[in-house]
């Protein structure tokens, strides 16, 4: 029985890392977001799984946080943002999504070298789920980076967020008043982002950065 | 006894080639050159054969040619039986051909000596025992092939191709002999026997393993020093075309194997990732090349390219094995590469003989000229397909065979213990592949587009089939094919004494096998019976057609193309190569050729054609060779000064030369 | 007499899977057409859309060649041996030494070689469309199957389907990440094989969406038939390759018995149907993509194939 609950932890672990896999291979606006939700979905999950395996009851705090702030209400307002500031349009990647994802196993393979030698005292399953959910933020940052828009680079800092909080749930022990903090700091983010949105939107008509790069100041 | 036999061949051949000198232009003279050069290579193919199925232990023999104090030595191993038994079949094969397609040489004074003379140097290759005989013969060799490059010189393209060939060879032979220099060491020691009675330590061997990855690597045809291949392998006669590159590459593969797992000792595990990687991006480069173009020779140069490199994956995941004492696997991983040799070898020839063929009846090798080519040389097309079958990886034929234990060997990867290995192999494999599935579509394009479909010319409307030699070589190679792909086990099983010698070990004997199936390591693991595959799908087509036939209508009415309703009587509506690779140039070609397509259409109302062109960016060669160029140029121009000096500078540089090596004679002490 | 018994069982499954194949495809119609409120075909159409092109007259373009009026039997042979070689309610049976899984890939393979040469052989722009696309579909479709191929024999130390059967089955494999993976890769795999939504739509002519169906426009009478029947069977295969290899579990053992034969053929059409099910859900609920996406999509399977199996690669503790 606790191979059997390692092993669906593993499977929580890898589910997020197809997940973010999935996040890369988006294209529209409203699928990222809705992908995102998933995201959220799979965390909070994997973090009630491990609240039960590891019996630690505040984790099913964090577990409910996760899923009603980050799968329910920044979805929801990242919609309504999306339909204020009247988006729908696709995303251009920097340089295809073919090689995107090329880039995104190559990250995978990195973190695995990283990790796997690393942890070589623990177990082969704790150092697998390390090395994911170190995956999880590096594929995070790439879609911060790979991405021209800026609601998708939102998108890929709170996927990153997402991996840290699978990593801490991972090993024994996380203290909720961390998580708390956690999550506030998330929902301030998330309020200064949008009104910076708002009035770059108001300002310039576009939240392309592309666009935006043009009105900085100095270099042309 | 064997080995007398092969050199007096050898010398048959050369001697054939001197008589044709003078005798060229005789009206026999290229059926019996040809003639003479099919009867030497068939008796050859028997005593390698002999020698590889029945003979045990090397026999080795001395002539007193060549360097005074070192001779000529010749041995004749398991590893040289094989690979003459290569050579001189795709030789028979080629003569037996030429004997019907020589009759349409139009300078026959430039094919006729070289041709022989081109047999037997490969054959000396082979058979060479030191590093002097086997520098010489390769030198000659790669010189005769040169002279066959050149024989329609006139031709627009083909003086530039000879150009490069020469210089890539020339790079290539110098990377040999530094490689021998360095095996020879300070003692000096040229023959192979003393070679391989000492270890050189790991920096020596690591570089010896570079240089003989450049100088045999680059007459086999490795990206990136693959440039020469295409344009030379197109621009001969296509006998000499088909023995360039189904012959003379493999010539080029056995002296890797022989520098590299005989010579050279014990291996580095990194050896084998290296020469794996090299492999893996040949593989894909080649085809996505070979996938580009719409000459039929140039294509099916590059797609040598390609073949070349899955026979570099199976060697460095033998060299990987072997550095990790996992010798059963060394085993299986050599055992493919030495058989997709094999493989190869057959259906390029076949190919090449088919797009000879082609040429001659028509007088094209531009696949956008031709079409329908089916109706009016059903022979040709029916081998030709066979090989196109057969280089894809279809099953029941063999090119699927050495897919297959290519395959296998990479599933045995996971057991090498270093890191680098672990992520390099399923990323191998990968590309393995996905060339594999891309050679596929670049053999129905290559195939589709030149024999299906509707003549786009007058002159493949025309064309009329070729004659019986060629096709009996062409036919004799596809039964092959299909032999190889339905009994491989005792070719497998010809190739024990091979991978005993190299790597210790043999793949498990696959004679008494219910079904003839062939097992790489037990039988629990894997199997394959192409034989009981060939029945199976022979019987359901049998008893396909006995039902159909039983129960349908037999009813049969020709009417012009349904078209979705809108036939066009224009042959050129129909899709061309260009047309067929767009998708996968799109896919593809965007990132690796940076390929642009621009269209440009004239304004309503002009009645100027559109023009749709394609540019595409030949990585490589912008990147290595034109820098490269560009700098000896630059060096050349500068060094040029040098001619145009006073006597008093001439005799400053001598005065000053003494000067400096005087002053380093003093320090020196 | 126990070989001719083997024998007997094994020409049992090479019937059954004729049979079955066009029962799937009606199955898949049927839900389909009632999940958009129609009524839909009844069950057996395509057996009666086969039987009346078998009846029918063949007529063939002026261009076609000898080629085009053998390629639907090969075709058609080709995939029905494929398919028989899946194990569907027993493993083990005479013929599951030759039932390799790579082997099986490339039977497949071999297929679609020649559809798409039928499709340039008569000389139509169409046809050229529908090889040129099912060649750039199959680039990268194949080499995401034998990624998956390469998971599952590195977890099952073979690449025989009857091996990584019973291997699935047994208890050691566990729930592991590359399957889960592999899985996916594979499904969407099959998907883009058979012709699918979201790939290409089966059930259009238009020139646009087509890909498979414009390979074979010039086709009519016993050579569609034939042509049709073996797509029949190639989504069958992709389904039975789906259930043998994840849902091992009710499939029978070759020399268990009559019972237990009959107990996994009955499990086998109930998976079966789940598969047809699931299909027709995911058909009508996602619209098709265009062709240039299609790469993605089918570069999406070579990724999660290739990580699988890269996973498996590194997580062997040596």
């Amino acid at each position: 029985m606790d191979q059997l609950a390692l092993d669906v932890a593993h499977l929580f672990a890898g589910g997020l890392v197809l997940v973010s896999f999935m996040l890369l291979y988006q294209d529209r606006l409203t699928g990222i977001v809705n992908n995102f939700a998933l995201h959220a979905l799979v965390v909070s999950l994997s973090v009630a799984w491990q609240a039960t395996i590891q019996h630690a009851p505040h984790l099913y705090i964090t577990a409910a946080i996760a899923l009603i702030v980050k799968a329910v209400v920044i979805p929801f307002a990242l919609h309504r943002i999306i339909v204020r500031l009247g988006i729908h349009r696709t995303i251009e990647p920097v340089v295809g999504i073919g090689l995107t994802m090329l880039a995104g196993i190559g990250l995978v393979a990195l973190s695995i070298m990283v990790m796997l030698p690393i942890t070589a005292a623990a177990g082969t399953l704790a150092r697998e789920d390390l090395a994911f959910a170190l995956s999880v933020v590096l594929l995070g940052l790439l879609m911060m980076i790979s991405r021209r828009n800026a609601v998708s680079q939102v998108i890929g800092f709170m996927s990153i967020e997402n991996g840290l909080i699978l990593a801490a749930t991972g090993a024994k022990g996380m203290p909720l008043v961390v998580e708390i903090s956690v999550a506030f700091s998330i929902l301030i983010a998330l309020i200064v982002i949008g009104v910076f949105l708002f009035r770059i939107r108001e300002r310039f008509d576009t939240v392309d950065i592309h666009a935006l790069h043009e009105h900085r100041g100095g270099r042309p | 006894m064997a080995l007398e036999v092969l050199l007096w061949c050898a010398a048959a051949l050369l001697g054939t080639g001197v008589a044709a000198v003078a005798a060229a232009r005789h009206r026999i003279a290229s059926t019996s050159v040809y003639g003479v050069a099919l009867g030497a290579t068939v008796i050859a193919v028997l005593a390698a054969a002999w020698s590889l199925l029945v003979q045990h232990g090397p026999a080795g023999v001395r002539l007193p040619l060549g360097l005074p104090w070192l001779g000529a030595h010749f041995r004749l191993d398991a590893l040289t039986a094989f690979s003459l038994l290569v050579v001189n079949l795709g030789g028979a094969a080629a003569s037996l051909y030429a004997l019907g397609y020589g009759r349409h040489e139009e300078s026959p004074g430039r094919v006729l000596p070289f041709y022989p003379a081109f047999l037997a140097g490969m054959n000396l290759v082979v058979l060479a025992d030191d590093a002097f005989t086997f520098l010489f013969s390769w030198e000659f060799m790669s010189l005769v092939s040169w002279a066959l490059v050149m024989a329609h010189h006139r031709r627009s393209g083909n003086a530039a191709a000879g150009y490069i060939y020469l210089l890539m060879a020339s790079l290539g032979t110098l990377a040999l002999l530094l490689a021998f220099g360095l095996l020879a060491g300070a003692g000096g020691g040229y023959a192979f026997e003393a070679m391989r009675h000492t270890t050189p330590s790991a920096g020596v061997g690591g570089a010896v393993l570079a240089l003989a990855l450049i100088g045999a690597g680059s007459k086999a045809g490795i990206v990136p020093l693959h440039v020469w291949l295409p344009l030379a392998h197109p621009a001969a006669p296509s006998h000499v075309s088909a023995l360039m590159s189904g012959v003379m590459t493999k010539v080029a593969v056995y002296g890797f194997v022989r520098i590299v797992f005989d010579l050279l000792g014990p291996p580095q595990w990194w050896w084998g990732a290296l020469v794996t990687l090299v492999g893996g991006v040949t593989a894909v480069m080649g085809v996505l090349y070979a996938l580009m173009q719409h000459d039929l020779k140039r294509l099916l140069a590059y797609h040598t390219v390609e073949n070349i490199g899955i026979i570099f994956i199976g060697l460095g995941l033998a060299l990987a094995f072997q550095a990790n004492q996992l010798q059963a696997a060394a085993a299986l991983a050599l055992t493919a590469a030495l058989f997709h040799v094999f493989n190869h070898s057959l259906f390029k020839s076949l190919l090449f003989f088919g797009a000879g063929a082609v040429l001659t009846a028509t007088g094209e090798r531009d696949m956008e000229r031709l079409g329908g080519l089916i109706h009016r040389m059903p022979l040709t097309a029916f081998a030709f397909l066979v090989g196109s079958a057969a280089i894809s990886a279809l099953p029941p034929l063999n090119g699927f065979v050495s897919e297959w234990l290519t395959f296998q060997a990479i599933l045995l990867s996971p057991a090498l213990p270093q890191w680098l290995l672990k992520f390099l192999v399923p990323a191998i494999g990968a590309l393995l592949a996905l060339s594999a599935a891309l050679a596929a579509a670049c053999f129905v394009k290559a195939f589709g587009v030149t024999f299906l479909g509707r003549p786009r010319t007058p002159v493949a409307r025309d064309a009329v089939e070729t004659d019986r030699w060629s096709l009996a070589a062409m036919f004799a190679l596809a039964a092959l094919c299909l032999a190889a792909g339905i009994v491989p086990g005792q070719f497998l099983d010809a190739l024990a004494p091979v991978t005993q010698a190299l790597v210790g070990a043999h793949m498990p004997l696959q004679e008494e096998r219910a079904w003839l199936t062939i097992v790489p390591i037990a039988e629990s693991r894997s199997s394959y019976s192409g034989l009981l595959l060939f029945t199976i799908i022979a019987l359901a087509a049998w008893i396909t057609t006995w039902v159909i036939h039983r129960w349908a209508s037999a009813a049969t009415r020709r009417a012009p193309p349904w078209d979705c309703g809108f036939p066009d009587p224009s042959p050129l509506t129909q899709y061309t190569a260009g047309s067929f690779s767009q998708p996968i140039r799109r896919v593809f070609g965007s990132v690796v050729f940076r390929a642009r397509e621009t269209v440009e259409l004239p304004p309503p109302g002009d009645a100027r054609p559109a023009r749709f062109a394609v540019r595409l960016r030949d990585v490589p060669w912008d990147l290595l060779y034109v820098p490269v160029a560009r700098a000896v140029n630059f060096a050349a121009d500068h060094l040029d000064k040098v001619q145009f000096m006073t006597i008093r500078a001439y005799l400053t540089l001598v005065f000053g030369a003494l000067v400096v090596l005087l002053a380093v004679l003093a320090a020196w002490q | 007499m126990a070989i001719a018994l083997d024998a007997a069982v094994q020409l049992v499954q090479l019937a059954l899977v004729l049979a079955l194949a066009p029962l799937l495809t009606g199955l898949v119609r049927r839900l389909k057409a009632h999940m958009l409120r129609r009524q839909g075909p009844p069950l057996a159409q395509p057996y009666r859309d086969l039987l009346r092109l078998l009846r029918k007259e063949v007529v063939l373009a002026h261009s076609a060649s000898w080629l085009f009026r053998v390629i639907p039997y090969l075709v058609f042979a080709t995939t029905w041996v494929a398919a028989a070689l899946v194990p569907t309610f027993a493993v083990g049976l005479v013929f599951s030494n030759a039932a390799d899984m790579i082997a099986i890939v490339a039977l497949l393979g071999s297929a679609r070689f020649l559809l798409a040469l039928a499709g340039l052989d008569v000389g139509t722009s169409f046809g050229g469309i529908g090889s040129s696309r099912e060649m750039m579909i199959a680039s990268l479709a194949e080499p995401a199957m034998l990624m998956v191929v390469f998971t599952l024999s590195l977890l099952a130390g073979s690449t025989q389907l009857s091996s990584i059967a019973a291997s699935m089955q047994g208890s050691d494999v566990g729930l592991r990440v590359s399957l889960a993976l592999a899985l996916v890769g594979l499904v969407m795999v099959a998907i883009a094989e058979n012709a699918r939504i979201p790939v290409d739509n089966p059930a259009t002519h238009l020139e646009l969406t087509m890909v498979h169906e414009a390979m074979i426009l010039e086709y009519s009478g016993r050579h569609l038939a034939l042509i049709e029947a073996a797509s029949h069977l190639k989504l069958l295969l992709y389904v039975s390759v789906i259930v043998c290899l994840f849902f091992p579990w009710g499939i029978a053992v070759s020399g268990q018995g009559l019972a237990a034969y009959l107990a996994g053929l009955a499990v086998y059409v109930l998976k079966l149907a789940a598969g047809g099910f699931l299909l027709a859900v995911f058909e009508t609920a996602i619209a098709k993509m265009r062709v240039f996406r299609v790469p993605d999509f089918l570069g999406a399977a070579l990724m999660l194939g290739f990580l699988a199996t890269l996973l498996l690669f590194v997580s062997r503790v040596t």
